[in-house]
């Protein structure tokens, strides 16, 4: 609450601040002024502008501080107390989550594919509402093969044959009939065979044309691990309620694959896998990604860490256009520095590298300063320009 | 002094011409001292390589030992050999270029074409001129004839690790180094700068070695064993063997031995000369000293942990540096450090000699280095140095000093040193202290700083450095101080404040059964220091007593507000404003505190957005020092005074408690067993999508869990919530209600990997047991808790869980180190320059504006760049 010369104070002073604060800090501190149950005079409006303009000049970085050092840090030292083996369940008790320590050196590794690949699928409209629909869905995408939908086999070598038992509560889960099974198997290319079907759910299948039973083998093989029906990757889909709607939470994660089926929201579909993102999405995606994941950890552990300490890793990670790893085969290898390599890890490579080459060290990191013993450029040691006292 | 600047260091192969040019000698023979013992010339240890004993004067440049930097030899290899680490650049440049002619094999307008990008993007895209590279090498090697001169190919077949055959039709033929050389000589100059070599620096025929530099002496000293037997250092045993071998073939050749034999010899000196530069070469047998032990040859010296770059490059030793274990001392301020007489008497600042302070210097130089404080060297207007320990007549020495002296004193009180604990995870780890000298063995440390080092007083020791330049202290002072880090750069909080008994001293001052007399107030101002007025009491009648809250109040500025709950608000006793029974909400309104406690959440160290936050980021950096200083140490004061302990009573509960706990075991129990006869009958409901064993598992984990909830609920309720044990728990200063449950009502589940324990005998983890057994006991549940104590099985079982935290410990801490490791070298660079850009060293932009809004996370309130409320709070917080 404002006195009304107090609120034309307000306005008065926001504007002359609209250079110095963002839109945004300008909107909220109007609205959080406003809003407030204490009715505050002209003087109050000035103090409050004053200290927050403080604050805020106060609260810059200044030219030269080692920033990528102190975000290194800050991420690093609470890996100390970080626990080791932390399987999550995701939400859901079906499935874990890589997340601790591991999971933050597999971003950090920017691995290919996470231990634990994930997805979280949200659906449209029309979907996302009735449970039905949702778990249709689910069963679209996950990958199943003839093995999850069958009891039991059984071969008989004398007529060349394999009885395959299917299970109707395993076809009802998945939603798979006899007729699909059928189909799936007459596409394979297992030779000539005669299938008949004892009761409702046996089908038994006749080669004449093989020879020996470890082909037969091999046929079984084939048939138990034909695709029926689903998204490559994807082991189970598991529908939950979110909020006031059904989403799909995957065990393996295969963004492109799952793009196409129908009802889902491709506008909203998460995965917890980095380089897929970047493949499909772009660096930029993939960059969001590596500081929410980050974030997601150090938040699941109860750990506080700033989130620009977060994104400047995430920006570096990003920078070429292409995720690099944190380590010997991304930043830290393509140093132009030879000593900076070289102190780092494969010390002699590096060196012979450097020779054969013809690499000039021109000392202008930290690393390479250290070495020499020379005042290194940031901080205090940035400064190069200075006045000599006579 | 002009200070000399290093430009630049340019890498590059020496050439044999070069290395008979910076050769002292040539190394010839493979004895190495006469009958005598002197070294022979022209041997291994020849005199003119350098000086390694002290009284000796150099032959070559008339240095003394530490002064003479040593001198290469070199010995003329009788044969060429290839050089071991560029086997792989000799095996790319002959299989891309031609035999016969020299040429990469394609055509000329091709390799003119590759060329011009080549050099275009060379400097600025590495990678890319990599693959380039890597291209033209495949595409080259494919080629079965030349292009330019129209010899037919044959096939270069690369034998780990170093023998090279050419694979023609009538089988392989072995080229020998001299081949290969004649071949890299071949090749012209603008091929060689497109295979990716410089060929101004390295020429690919200078990877086959003709001359073999000697290193000097002065880098692989012989030393003398207490015998007076001399032992020599690994590099010249390598060095002997060379040499040896080289005599050898060169006697066989001149003597005109069978070709397989000398081919044999060449071998021998190949690996000689391979093993001299890596003696980890897969494929070749370490080189073994006469104990069996591999040779420790150059590759190896600079590689590793302990190896040269990371060893003594990137980390030093460092002098004017001191190591003991710490202890605490409450009575010292945050930004002091007890510093031993001992160590005072070895640490020293150079100080130079003023008008001003003449008097003092003569003082300390005349109470030398035994009397603290005193000196231990002075630096004479000439440079030399004189050592203390040795002048007879120190008071004539201290009459003579003048200005322009230079006075290495003891470091005395209020010297700024840096104090460090490793490991070193954050900056925070090294800070400047000012120094006290105090007697005793060991470091004292204010309490208070111990959560930045992560220091505790079990044993823990703890580096000290002293800063030797006036523009050192400066930047140790002006950034480096106590109370300038109180605020982390982590989450832009306070990581020092109170921990254990602070904030039990501090719940116990302010909640509102304290009242304090005259006389208990003096006492507890006594050791403080305020100035300020005392309040009028709280109660005049029957005598004044002065309120807890109120002498907190004292310490608080004038216009402090603040709203907030306190840890103790939580369960029952939560309050979400200040109408609160339960004094759980704090309120202050012009620095009064109104209601509520001081706990961990208002002055408890890494709580940001507390009380002690704001007092820490909006008032001077001295206020924060002082009420540090002052006011938590009222804190313990007050707490020594009251008492505060715990007792077996604190956590015992009556025999009704625990009939009640027996009573809701027996029940789970009962439980447990109907759900496994359900399993065994297979009438149990699998969760979807696990086993039905899994499913059992969760079942029975589920109730377990149940149990101990309901057993620590019931315990806790018979406890007594006041008692100190409790106290403590909920104001946050040390346990958890859950070490409570588990000393009064039940320990429950012990757990490895997040499952019952299981491993251990087939079917049964102890043999206690019978085989298959699943029941809670079995699987190593605890129906004891810690007062009653446990049974061996129990204390089993809880011995299991305990080992694998501390697996766990040794396991993460490896894990976490090297991965800090990599993001420390990956963003060591990286910097914020003057236009609010971040980019690295070489100028590649990272951010446009650092973290896209320019904030400091350190000088940020908890993340946000302003935080609008608080300032409010500031302003007309009272009012409300």
């Amino acid at each position: 609450m404002l006195t009304e010369a107090a609120a034309k104070r307000l306005d008065q002073k926001l504007s002359e601040l609209s250079n110095l604060l963002s839109p945004k800090m300008i909107e909220d501190i109007r609205k959080a002024l406003s809003s407030h149950q204490v009715e505050m005079s002209e003087d109050e409006v000035d103090q409050i502008l004053d200290i927050i303009v403080h604050d805020y000049v106060g609260s810059l970085v200044e030219a030269g501080e080692p920033v990528g050092v102190i975000s290194a840090q800050s991420i690093g030292e609470p890996g100390t107390q970080m626990t080791l083996r932390t399987f999550h369940y995701a939400g859901v008790r079906e499935l874990n989550v890589t997340l601790g320590l591991p999971r933050l050196i597999e971003i950090v590794d920017a691995r290919k594919i996470p231990s634990t690949p994930m997805m979280t699928i949200y659906l449209t409209d029309e979907y996302k509402d009735n449970r039905e629909k949702a778990l249709d869905a689910a069963r679209k995408i996950e990958f199943t093969k003839v093995e999850n939908v069958i009891a039991s086999t059984s071969m008989d070598i004398s007529s060349m044959s394999i009885t395959f038992r299917l299970d109707p509560d395993l076809m009802e889960d998945k939603g798979v009939t006899k007729e699909d099974v059928k189909k799936v198997i007459s596409r394979l290319k297992i030779g000539e065979y005669t299938v008949e079907e004892d009761g409702e759910y046996t089908l038994i299948l006749n080669f004449a044309t093989l020879e020996n039973v470890s082909s037969l083998f091999k046929v079984r093989e084939k048939v138990l691990s034909s695709k029926l029906k689903g998204v490559k990757g994807i082991k189970r889909a598991i529908v939950q309620k979110r909020g006031n709607e059904y989403v799909i939470i995957t065990d393996g994660s295969n963004l492109e694959g799952v793009i196409g089926v129908k009802g889902i929201d491709v506008t909203r579909i998460e995965t917890n896998n980095i380089h897929e993102v970047e493949q499909l999405f772009g660096v930029e995606a993939a960059r969001e990604l590596i500081v929410r994941e980050i974030k997601r950890v150090l938040d699941e552990q109860g750990l506080d860490v700033d989130i620009r300490h977060i994104i400047l890793v995430s920006d570096i990670m990003s920078r070429t256009g292409v995720i690099r790893q944190i380590g010997r085969h991304g930043i830290s290898g393509e140093k132009l520095s030879v000593l900076a390599r070289a102190s780092f890890e494969v010390t002699v490579k590096h060196l012979l590298e450097a020779a054969a080459k013809g690499e000039m060290e021109e000392f202008k990191g930290v690393m390479e300063n250290i070495i020499i013993g020379q005042p290194i450029s940031v901080g205090t040691g940035m400064v190069e320009l200075s006045m000599k006292l006579r | 002094m002009e200070d000399k600047v290093i430009k630049g260091v340019g890498f590059g192969i020496l050439s044999p011409d070069e290395i008979r040019k910076i050769s002292v000698t040539a190394i010839i023979t493979s004895e190495v001292y006469d009958e005598d013992g002197t070294p022979i010339e022209g041997g291994v240890m020849d005199p003119r390589l350098g000086v390694i004993e002290p009284g000796q004067k150099c032959p070559t440049c008339g240095n003394q030992l530490g002064q003479c930097p040593g001198h290469f030899g070199h010995i003329e290899l009788v044969r060429p050999v290839v050089h071991i680490g560029f086997v792989k650049h000799v095996n790319d440049f002959l299989s891309a270029t031609c035999r016969k002619c020299g040429r990469i094999k394609l055509p000329e307008e091709e390799i003119d074409r590759y060329l011009k990008i080549y050099r275009a993007i060379q400097s600025r895209w590495q990678s890319a001129s990599k693959r380039l590279v890597d291209y033209v090498k495949k595409t080259a090697s494919k080629a079965t004839t030349c292009p330019h001169c129209g010899t037919e190919q044959l096939k270069i077949k690369l034998e780990k690790p170093i023998t090279f055959y050419e694979e023609g039709k009538e089988g392989l033929t072995k080229l020998t180094p001299s081949d290969i050389r004649e071949r890299l000589e071949r090749i012209q100059d603008k091929d060689v700068e497109l295979m990716g070599l410089n060929p101004k620096t390295s020429r690919p025929e200078l990877m086959v070695l003709t001359v073999l530099p000697v290193p000097p002496v002065t880098m692989r000293p012989s030393i003398m064993i207490e015998s007076g037997i001399r032992a020599e250092d690994d590099l010249t045993h390598k060095l002997v063997d060379i040499i040896r071998i080289n005599e050898r073939l060169k006697e066989s050749i001149d003597a005109g031995a069978p070709q397989l034999i000398i081919e044999d010899l060449w071998d021998l000196l190949q690996y000689h000369i391979s093993t001299y530069f890596d003696n980890e070469i897969p494929g070749l047998p370490p080189a073994k000293h006469r104990s069996g032990r591999p040779l420790r040859t150059l590759a190896q010296r600079l590689k590793g942990k302990e190896g040269r770059f990371r060893g003594n490059l990137s980390g030093k030793r460092v002098d004017f540096s001191a190591r003991t274990v710490i202890s605490p001392d409450p009575s010292i301020s945050i930004d002091e450090v007890g510093v031993p007489t001992d160590v005072a008497k070895i640490l020293t600042v150079p100080e130079k000699v003023t008008d001003w302070n003449i008097e003092e210097m003569r003082q300390l130089v005349m109470n030398g280095p035994e009397k603290w404080p005193g000196a231990n060297y002075i630096i004479r207007p000439d440079g030399r140095r004189v050592d203390l320990r040795y002048v007879k007549d120190r008071k004539a020495l201290a009459e003579g000093l003048t200005p322009n002296y230079i006075v290495e004193r003891h470091i005395m009180n209020n010297d700024v040193v840096l104090f460090n604990r490793q490991p070193s995870l954050h900056r925070i780890s090294i800070m400047a202290h000012r120094a006290r000298v105090l007697p005793g063995r060991t470091f004292r440390l204010n309490l208070l700083v111990c959560p930045p080092y992560n220091a505790d007083f079990d044993g823990d020791e703890m580096n000290l450095h002293t800063p030797q330049s006036e523009e050192a202290v400066a930047e140790a002072k002006e950034l480096m101080t106590v109370h300038k880090n109180i605020l982390t750069p982590r989450y832009g909080g306070p990581i020092m404040g109170g921990t254990q008994d602070y904030i039990s001293g501090a719940y116990l001052m302010t909640v509102k059964t304290t009242l304090l007399t005259k006389e208990e107030l003096s006492k507890l101002l006594g050791p403080v220091k305020y100035s300020g007025d005392v309040p009028e009491p709280a109660i005049l009648s029957p005598r004044p007593y002065w309120t807890g809250k109120q002498v907190v109040s004292m310490f608080l500025p004038d216009n402090f507000n603040f709203r907030g709950p306190a840890n103790v608000s939580s369960g029952t006793r939560i309050c979400k404003d200040e109408d609160c029974p339960h004094d759980s909400f704090i309120l202050i309104k012009k620095g009064k505190l109104l209601t509520g406690v001081f706990d961990k959440k208002g002055l408890g160290n890494q709580q940001p957005e507390s009380v002690l936050h704001w007092l820490i980021k909006e008032y001077p950096e001295d206020y924060g020092l002082w009420i540090m200083d002052n006011l938590f140490k009222l804190f313990i004061r007050f707490a020594e005074i009251r008492g505060l302990t715990m007792t077996y009573n604190d956590v015992k509960i009556p025999a009704e408690a625990v009939s009640k706990i027996a009573e809701q075991s027996k029940e789970t129990r009962k439980e447990i067993e109907n759900l496994i006869a359900k399993f065994e009958r297979g009438e149990l409901e699998p969760i979807p999508g696990r086993t039905l064993e899994e499913s059992l598992e969760n079942y029975i984990l589920d109730a377990l869990d149940k149990l101990r909830n309901s057993a620590g609920e019931t315990g806790s309720s018979y406890l007594d919530p006041f008692n100190n044990a409790y106290i403590m728990a909920r104001t946050g200063a040390r346990g958890s209600l859950l070490n409570l449950t588990q000393m009064s009502a039940m320990l429950g589940q012990q757990s490895i990997r997040g499952e019952r324990i299981k491993r251990g005998y087939k079917g049964r983890v102890i043999p206690h047991f019978k085989q298959g057994d699943i029941s809670p006991e079995a699987r190593g549940f605890i129906y004891s808790s810690f007062s009653r104590g446990l049974n061996p099985i129990e204390m089993f079982f809880h011995a299991a869980a305990g080992r694998e935290g501390l697996v766990d410990t040794a396991v993460r801490t490896s894990q976490s180190g090297y991965m800090q490791r990599r993001l420390i070298n990956a963003l060591s660079d990286v910097r914020l320059e003057y236009d609010g850009t971040v980019r690295n060293i070489s100028g590649d932009l990272i951010q446009t504006f650092y973290g896209y809004d320019g904030v400091h996370p350190m000088k940020s309130v908890h993340g946000k760049a302003i935080d609008i409320n608080r300032a409010i709070e500031r302003v007309v917080g009272w009012k409300r």
